[in-house]
């Protein structure tokens, strides 16, 4: 038995970027997030990701300016870590350990060298307490810092960083927790607490969600459960504090935040309506609606020309003062209820999944973006709790991406059930689907399983439903000659019922010759051209759950799984059970490239997969414990160009990439160590300067320059062609910034050894010096050599391993990074000199 | 920023028939004048000279009208018995008429009285005809015997006696003065030669033969008898070419369009049937209050005349193209193309800065108000888009979007005593159909929630509330009948098809419009 040996399970695209607020930097043109571990910078114009900042081990829970440097950042992680970042390069500059999670963080320019983050009381381990403390910066250059000076400023506060705010000038703290407020005045540091009571009349809920302190005067803004805003003042006083209440949200408040100015105050809530209110002429507003999901999170960039929300369907807005979009960053929407299995489109080869409510998304799996978001319900998206909207349930692709058939459903009631079946045809000229037919009630109950037939060269299209109402359905595209403006039109052809069993699930073979509708225990093949009962299948106890044909060399088998939890084989030339294994398959899958099936298992609540061909009684590989839960959708996306790993126990991926969703909607792959590596080797993508917009224009020039600036290096290298100076690795040591540097300690003994090889090698360079020159052109456009470096890289580390071993006894994360990175830019060039050999 | 996307107006397909060049020819007729004659129309004829009058024999009387006279311009009634087969000469000039006391009339059409009578048959004449060469007449007799009489000296030229049951129809050839078809009780159609004084060909029909028709070629020979017309090629001796069978009844006519496209065939059943003649499919059906007797078809099809047993003879004449026009003509005036390209055709000088005003996205009335959550106007908006333009799929959709919003019973809710009746009336014109029942149903159950309290105090909405009950009770009736039909149909499917592994009846249904077709079955299921 195979077991995972160099396959990875991987996290694919997608974390969120909506868990915090994000940061717009001073000058307004980056847009900080925290997804999943790292911190994304974005571009605010245009919408491009430019780095990660990698550094944390779990997930980022906030991101502050650091008050004293614009070019800095602060971020809090919940592995217990705060860390300062310098975000134009993506350098980690200084790590201080907190030693338990860190929720939230705030900073003030009124209080230097002082951080306040929230970590819960680590007294009470059942209730989830937390606690806001002051964390004095140590003064110390170290890179790793142990964080030992805190001091407790306010007790029950919230996790949410939205419910606790500076207020002006830093002068005194309000946080809300419930139904209370409380503001803590540093200079007389005591704090003042306003109880609200539990709800005052006609149901409403008093809870405080958010809050924000006005800049400039001492005024808090709270948002509350059922959409009002209050603007309290006076509120040091223990009684006499007075408030205004503004009411537009139907739902909870998410977010208030005032502009830097305090000039208006920005709200939004689960309506997606983000609404300026005019500070002091609070009857005048501004809205901008239909923004896509709930608004979870509003930011304001430090000059106020630039806001952005963050919304629920994983999405940031960037916003511009007049109250103009001018940007929108969509990460992988995750739906809660996604009922749409994956699918890959076969034209551009993206990941289709359910995406906003009534939209079906294209992701593209390998820039790790949102293609676009394809409506299919087409109607209004009212945002309230409890309605019943319309939902995708079923979708599926012709072979060759020309239709899309999707399947949406409104569960009023069962007695009023409305299902609507759309077909959509890809127009060439807006490169889209266009719809072409709705067919409203195509089954009377809930449909079961829909899917295309392989389409034969000049055969009509034909798409397969089954129903709840114990029929199938075939539906057959047809020209129709009498009214040629209509186009190609559908209309159902054959229904098919078999004892008036409910079909579960159907499936065409791969040549589209043969049709296997299951019946509860029983399958029925047919044949799809003269719609005869070929055959009939059963293997009982237990319902069928999934069905598939073999392909290519094993195209005779039909594989079934059963809720009995048993996998079957059938040979369709004798009609018979080839073999059964009892095997709790959630999820089963046949490559469309190969004759391989994917079964995804579930065995006491963890998910594992076999890859397998029908025709061979032994697995090919076997990965246990995937995730909890059952893995209900999964795909094969193609692969554009051929793996050429001979590994025996991923050849399976050599064709394409199997991706599922775990219970949890998150994204999985499986990753083999070829491509691993592939992946980590640097990208040598062209760098674009960010403060130029990207035209056309600019690449041409851009690549000119860049061109330019390496001809100059080229002149000096070739007059001291024996110094090691022409090494990347000690280029790159003396172009970085000193301050970013590691000690200088750790750098001699690292420059001296590397010296040291090259001594040993001492011959070679001289003659190799031209070689080097050769390298450093190559290196813009290095993908294709880096398969043979990395064969080379391997002898290398094999080589270094434990000469770097002796030298560094305790290396930090940070030291370790770059240590490899030099490491890294060492072998390439050793590597050319053992070629050389 | 996503712009409101507009309610969805659901498209219904169609129920009934498809629209094709057909219907749209066919049914380009204005509404037909009923004419009351003294008894049963059993022939009319056109005469074949412009103006174009037609002969209408019913009862004792001939009445010649105009082509767009309401009132006869001539009458014959000279008869003593019901008259039959009036038929004028190729040239206008003469009519002849059987009687059903066996004599043979021969008019002038601008005199008064007869100027020929033939005498011999010894039983009613139901056949009269002019042969090619205008000097003869051809009749047939329920003597069973046909003749062929001298127009000059009223003398019988021959004597044919070959069938052996009443010659009901009969027809010269146009092309050969010696040929002529007849077609009788006997369920034979013969083709007689009167240059060898017998039938030359004889054609089984297998029923009493009602009417026979020859294409303007002659080689083509169309019979009607029975539920069935058939069509013969007299080129290949007699052979049968199809055989129809679309009526129910008993087929009585049969007419040529101007053209020689369609065929047009009349029936007790009460429907007019055309049918297009390259491959004999029914390509439209007009519907008449009766038995259908006679049918008589104008020159370039511009009036179709009926003659039933009900003695009203219907006339449709066809819609002039002007009167086309007038109807569009009538349309508001739309504002003039220079206000439309007003501005628009400026070109921007080199140094111009362009300001780009976003374009303004125009909804429906409807539309507005929802985007705006004004639920009540709204559906009021929607409600007038049906008052106006009898658009209730627009006011469905309506209501099924503020369904859907859950703000449906807050709309209802809060109506005085116009808006409500405004609203019943809607439900009392609607949910029967079966497209809209779903919503509507759901929509009267609100309604009756929210004023249950205040029935009695509107006599007008308890009278609706009163129709809207009788409307459901008829309705409820009215399903349980046809469910019953439905299995008894289901009973004799079962025992007619042969016994398979799979399918179910209903196999071949077109699509998912399961209670759609529930409801199409519904005409053929009464005329059966």
């Amino acid at each position: 038995m195979v077991e995972q040996g160099e396959i990875r399970v991987v996290h694919r695209g997608g974390s969120k970027i909506n868990f915090r607020p994000p940061l717009i930097t001073n000058d307004s043109k980056f847009l900080l997030c925290a997804s999943g571990e790292c911190i994304k910078v974005f571009s605010t114009s245009t919408e491009e990701c430019i780095h990660d900042m990698q550094g944390h081990t779990d997930r980022v829970t906030g991101i502050i300016h650091n008050p004293s440097n614009q070019l800095q950042v602060y971020s809090c992680s919940e592995d217990g870590t705060v860390r300062l970042w310098d975000f134009t390069d993506g350098i980690l500059i200084k790590t201080f350990l907190i030693n338990c999670p860190v929720f939230s963080i705030y900073a003030t320019a009124e209080h230097v060298g002082v951080l306040f983050i929230i970590i819960p009381v680590a007294s009470n381990g059942a209730a989830e307490m937390f606690q806001l403390v002051a964390f004095h910066l140590p003064r110390c250059g170290d890179q790793v810092v142990e964080a030992l000076d805190m001091s407790a400023v306010l007790s029950s506060v919230t996790s949410n960083p939205g419910s606790t705010a500076f207020g002006r000038g830093g002068e005194y703290i309000a946080t809300a927790n419930g139904l209370q407020l409380e503001v803590y005045f540093f200079k007389k540091q005591k704090s003042n607490r306003i109880l609200l009571s539990k709800s005052t009349k006609k149901g409403a809920k008093n809870d405080i969600t958010c809050i924000a302190c006005h800049p400039k005067e001492d005024c808090i803004a709270t948002g509350h459960a059922d959409g009002k805003i209050r603007l309290w003042r006076n509120f040091d006083q223990k009684k006499d504090y007075t408030f205004r209440t503004m009411h537009w949200h139907h739902t909870a408040v998410n977010s208030v935040r005032f502009t830097p100015e305090g000039t208006n105050l920005l709200s939004g809530g689960v309506e997606s309506v983000l609404v300026q209110w005019r500070f002091k002429q609070e009857n005048q507003k501004d809205f901008l609606p239909r923004l896509g999901g709930a608004i979870t999170h509003i930011t304001v960039s430090p000059d106020g020309s630039l806001f952005c929300t963050s919304h629920s369907d994983n999405k940031i807005t960037v916003i511009q003062s007049c109250v103009k979009v001018s940007a929108v960053i969509q990460g992988l929407v995750k739906s809660d209820s996604a009922r749409v299995d994956l699918m890959i489109d076969p034209r551009s080869k993206a990941l289709v999944l359910n995406g906003k409510p009534g939209h079906l998304q294209f992701y593209s799996l390998r820039r790790d973006k949102q293609l676009y978001n394809l409506d299919i319900v087409q109607q209004e998206y009212i945002h309230e709790a409890g309605l019943d909207q319309f939902e995708v349930v079923k979708a599926a692709f012709d072979t060759n991406g020309k239709w899309l058939a999707t399947v949406e459903e409104r569960r009023l009631k069962e007695s009023e059930l409305e299902i609507n079946l759309k077909l959509w045809a890809y127009d060439e000229q807006t490169q889209s689907f266009v719809l072409n037919i709705t067919v409203s009630a195509p089954h009377e109950h809930r449909l079961t399983a829909m899917c295309f037939s392989p389409a034969m060269e000049g055969g009509a299209a034909m798409l397969l439903t089954a129903g709840q109402d114990g029929q199938f359905k075939a539906w057959l595209l047809a020209d129709q000659p009498d009214n040629k403006e209509e186009g190609a039109s559908w209309s159902c052809d054959f229904v098919g019922s078999y004892h008036s069993l409910e079909p579960r699930c159907c499936c065409f073979s791969a040549d589209g010759s043969l049709l296997a509708v299951s019946f509860q225990e029983v399958i029925t093949v047919w044949n799809p051209a003269s719609w005869d009962l070929l055959t009939t299948l059963s293997q009982p106890p237990g319902a069928v759950r999934d069905l598939c044909f073999g392909r290519f060399s094993c195209s005779k088998y039909l594989l079934g799984t059963t809720a009995k939890n048993q996998l079957c084989c059938w040979n369709l030339l004798t009609c018979s059970l080839e073999w059964s294994t009892s095997a709790d398959v959630s999820r089963l899958l046949s490559e469309p490239l190969s004759e391989n099936v994917a079964a995804f298992c579930c065995q006491d609540g963890v998910s594992s997969l076999v890859v397998f061909k029908p025709s061979e009684p032994r697995p090919l590989f076997l990965h246990r414990a995937l995730c909890k839960g059952k893995v209900l959708q999964a795909a094969f996306a193609p692969r554009d160009e051929m793996l050429d790993g001979c590994e025996e126990s991923s050849q399976w991926l050599n064709r394409s990439q199997l991706y599922f969703l775990t219970p949890g909607a998150d994204l999985m792959t499986f990753l083999t160590k070829v491509e691993e590596e592939r992946l980590m080797a640097p990208a040598n993508q062209l760098v674009i300067d960010d403060s130029v917009a990207v035209t056309p224009f600019h690449l041409l020039l851009g690549k000119h320059r860049e061109q330019k600036k390496q001809d100059p290096h080229r002149a000096p290298t070739q007059g001291r062609s024996q110094l090691p100076q022409g090494s990347i690795a000690i280029k790159e040591l003396l172009h970085t910034p000193a301050h970013v540097l590691p000690s200088a300690s750790f750098l001699c003994s690292m420059f001296v050894h590397s010296l040291l090889i090259s001594n040993s090698e001492h011959r070679e360079t001289k003659e190799t010096s031209e070689e080097e020159m050769e390298m450093e052109s190559e290196k813009e456009d290095s993908e294709e050599e880096e398969t043979e470096q990395n064969a080379s890289r391997q002898d290398a580390v094999t080589k270094q391993g434990p000469a770097e071993e002796a030298t560094a006894p305790a290396l930090t994360k940070a030291q370790e990074k770059e240590l490899r990175r030099v490491k890294k830019m060492d072998h390439s060039w050793l590597s050319s000199l053992i070629d050389s050999q | 920023m996503a712009s409101f996307k507009p309610t969805k107006i659901q498209v219904y397909p169609k129920l009934g028939e498809k629209v094709t060049q057909d219907t749209l020819y066919w049914k380009n007729y204005k509404a037909p004048i009923q004419i009351k004659e003294f008894g049963a129309v059993t022939n009319i004829n056109y005469s074949p000279l412009a103006p174009h009058n037609y002969a209408v024999t019913a009862y004792t009387r001939i009445h010649i009208y105009g082509p767009f006279s309401q009132e006869p311009v001539k009458t014959f009634s000279r008869f003593k018995e019901t008259a039959y087969s009036g038929r004028f000469r190729s040239d206008g000039q003469l009519l002849v008429a059987g009687c059903e006391d066996s004599v043979v009339r021969l008019f002038d059409v601008s005199g008064k009285g007869a100027l020929r009578m033939f005498k011999g048959h010894s039983k009613a004449v139901h056949v009269t005809d002019f042969t090619s060469d205008r000097y003869q007449i051809l009749t047939g007799s329920d003597d069973y015997s046909c003749r062929l009489w001298d127009i000059p000296n009223a003398a019988e030229l021959s004597f044919f006696k070959e069938h052996t049951d009443y010659v009901r129809c009969g027809i010269a050839s146009k092309l050969n003065r010696d040929i002529f078809i007849t077609g009788s009780y006997d369920h034979t159609l013969k083709v007689f030669d009167a240059r060898v004084d017998k039938s030359v060909m004889t054609m089984d029909h297998g029923h009493p033969v009602e009417s026979v028709l020859l294409y303007p070629s002659e080689g083509l020979l169309v019979s009607a008898g029975g539920r069935y017309v058939k069509v013969w090629d007299l080129l290949k001796g007699g052979q049968a070419l199809v055989s129809l069978k679309n009526h129910h009844k008993t087929v009585t006519c049969l007419c040529l369009s101007s053209n020689g496209q369609r065929l047009l065939s009349g029936s007790l059943d009460r429907h007019v049937k055309v049918y297009n003649t390259t491959n004999y499919r029914v390509v439209h059906n007009f519907d008449y209050s009766a038995s259908i007797l006679s049918l008589g078809l104008a020159p370039d099809d511009e009036s179709i005349v009926v003659g039933m047993t009900n003695s009203v003879l219907s006339i449709k004449h066809r819609k002039s193209p002007e009167e086309n026009k007038e109807v569009s003509g009538q349309r508001r005036k739309q504002p003039t193309y220079r206000v439309f390209v007003k501005g628009k055709n400026y070109v921007p000088k080199q140094d111009d800065y362009l300001v780009s005003k976003p374009v303004k996205q125009h909804f429906a009335k409807y539309d507005v108000q929802l985007k705006r959550f004004n639920v009540s106007k709204a559906l009021d908006t929607a409600l007038e888009s049906w008052t106006k333009f009898r658009k209730p799929e627009i006011t469905v959709a309506v209501i099924k979007e503020l369904d859907r919003r859950g703000t449906l019973k807050n709309a209802l809710a809060g109506r005085d005593e116009q808006k409500l009746s405004q609203l019943l009336n809607f439900l009392i014109g609607n949910v029967v159909d079966t497209r809209f029942t779903p919503v509507l149903v759901t929509v009267a159950d609100m309604i009756l929630d929210i004023y249950q309290s205040v029935v009695g105090q509107s006599p007008v909405v308890d009278r609706q509330f009163v129709r809207l009950q009788e409307l459901l009770e008829r309705e409820v009736d009215y399903q349980q009948e046809l469910l019953e039909v439905l299995g008894m149909l289901d009973t004799l499917f079962a025992t007619s098809l042969p016994r398979k592994e799979v399918l179910c009846p209903g196999s071949s249904r077109p699509n998912g419009l399961t209670q759609g077709d529930v409801g199409a079955s519904v005409p053929q299921l009464q005329a059966a």
